[in-house]
């Protein structure tokens, strides 16, 4: 083995990387957010709605957790098109981590959901709150609390099944690897270097969603 | 004139009829108890009376107005007649503070400020105005039932249900949760309970119904139902519970 290590590169393609390291956090950050509200959304369709809605949300949720997330995003950013339905590659990759998130989601959320005490539900009802007021204010919270660290570890799942964006050209962390890979013929330094960022991406996405969990609830035992 | 008129009530799941023609007026100010053996439909009649179940025949009405399967007339009983649980049903991710004052607030779209000061009141009524802070896991069992009675108490209910509401708790902390409730007897509140607690039955309560097979099987003052059952099924569960 006489390859020689170089990352000198480094100064020259910084920027490069910076702006996927940017990307890539955006990509999660509205993904994570707007992925688990339609997670909630779906979850309490399946788990209280009305039959029909349950109906519909369930075929959606099979449909995205039976097809490879490429796909889904290729469908979005190619297949869209031919129906009229064009966006550029960032709002394609956006869309596709909302819809992916929101199926797998749902399907978390509504385990958490469906181990609420039936007393809990009956205190509400009691109290004279509708349904909807339930649900929003008894039983969300403790059902997240139920299934927080499965949720945490879908939403990281989902970070790093971003790095499919860069093949709609999407200018994410992968993108910019593979960037300095193609101009500097340093295979092993570029993809090492982006190992490294999504391992520290990755634990810093998990400290944060640990303590986001610790104030969101504040009590340890939810029952 | 009756604040709670229960009328030919008969209630079924799939085949078995669970009640079979209850009738109960309830005035004003009265205490009931409702005794039976397990499985004579006690709890049901409790949960129909405050619509967590359908009635298939006969009426209900409280202060005049019909109760009606659907929201908006749910929510209206709901404000008069409060209840209790066996299992308290507290919210778990909310202070004692917050789980009694949330449905005020969601419900009566009481101001914040407002629904905190109703709080503070109704804690300090059954004890624990020192545990507005506390959360539900940091509460012993009788607190915690307590405070599911401040927080029925807080929507300012004309009546109280109470369905067995002493039963999970510790021997050593029923006293604290019944002299509560003996207290809001004083203090004129109409209340349903069901209870196995004889003695607090015989001392408090201005009636009590015996059940029996989804029948109200002997209805008198306790004075009366306790030293003088009429029936050989009364005789027989009072004989069980002494
Ligand atoms: N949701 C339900 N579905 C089907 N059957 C039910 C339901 N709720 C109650 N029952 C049945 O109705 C009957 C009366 O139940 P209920 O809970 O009213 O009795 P209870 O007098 O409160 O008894 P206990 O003293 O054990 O609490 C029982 O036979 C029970 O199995
Ligand atoms: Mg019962």
């Amino acid at each position: 083995m006489n390859y020689a290590f170089d990352f000198g590169w480094l100064f020259d393609y910084w920027p490069v990387l910076v702006k996927g390291i940017l990307i890539t956090v955006e990509l999660t950050l509205v993904g994570g957010i707007l992925g688990v509200s339609l997670g909630i959304a779906c979850a309490w369709a399946r788990a209280l709605g009305p039959r029909w809605l349950g109906a519909i949300v369930a075929t959606y949720v099979e449909l995205i957790r039976n097809t490879p997330f490429l796909i889904q995003l290729f469908f979005i950013f190619f297949g869209l098109p031919a129906l009229g339905v064009r966006m550029g590659e960032l709002e394609a990759a956006n869309l596709a981590m909302v819809i992916n998130l929101g199926a797998y989601g749902c399907e978390i959320i509504r385990a958490g959901i469906q181990a609420t005490p039936r007393g809990q539900f009956e205190a509400g009802a009691s109290l004279g709150m509708s349904r909807i007021q339930t649900f929003w204010y008894v039983v969300l919270v403790p059902a997240l609390q139920r299934i927080w660290p499965a949720l945490s570890s879908q939403i990281v799942i989902v970070m790093l099944g971003s790095a499919a964006v860069s093949q709609i050209a999407a200018e994410d962390l992968t993108f910019a690897a593979n960037f300095i890979q193609s101009r500097s013929f340093r295979a092993f330094e570029s993809y090492f270097v982006a190992t490294l960022i999504y391992l520290a991406l990755a634990i810093g996405l998990r400290q944060l969603l640990r303590g986001l969990g610790w104030t969101i609830f504040p009590r340890r035992a939810a029952r | 004139m009756s604040l709670i008129e229960i009328t030919e009530v008969k209630k079924r799941f799939g085949d078995n009829e669970v009640l079979k023609g209850i009738n109960i007026d309830v005035a004003p100010g009265e205490v009931i108890a409702i005794i039976g053996k397990s499985g004579s439909g006690k709890s049901t009649l409790l949960r129909c009376i405050n619509g967590l179940e359908t009635i298939d025949e006969g009426s209900i009405s409280v202060a005049g107005a019909q109760l009606l399967p659907d929201e908006l007339h749910l929510k209206a009983l709901r404000l008069k007649v409060g209840m209790i649980f066996q299992g308290f049903n507290l919210f778990p991710h909310l202070t004692a503070g917050r789980n009694v004052m949330l449905s005020q607030m969601v419900v009566k779209k009481t101001p914040k400020a407002e629904a905190e000061g109703m709080a503070k009141k109704m804690l300090e009524r059954v004890g624990l105005a020192h545990k507005f802070d506390a959360y539900p896991d940091q509460l012993s069992g009788g607190q915690q039932q307590r405070v599911a009675i401040a927080r029925a108490l807080a929507m300012q209910p004309i009546a109280l249900l109470c369905d067995e509401i002493t039963s999970a708790l510790d021997p050593e902390l029923v006293n604290e949760v019944l002299s509560v409730v003996k207290e809001l007897a004083s203090e004129g509140m109409t209340l349903l309970m069901v209870t196995h607690e004889m003695r607090f039955a015989r001392d408090v309560c201005s009636r009590v119904v015996f059940m029996h097979q989804g029948r109200v099987h002997e209805i008198g003052p306790p004075e009366k139902v306790f030293a003088n059952p009429a029936t050989p099924e009364l005789k027989q569960f009072l004989g069980v519970i002494h």
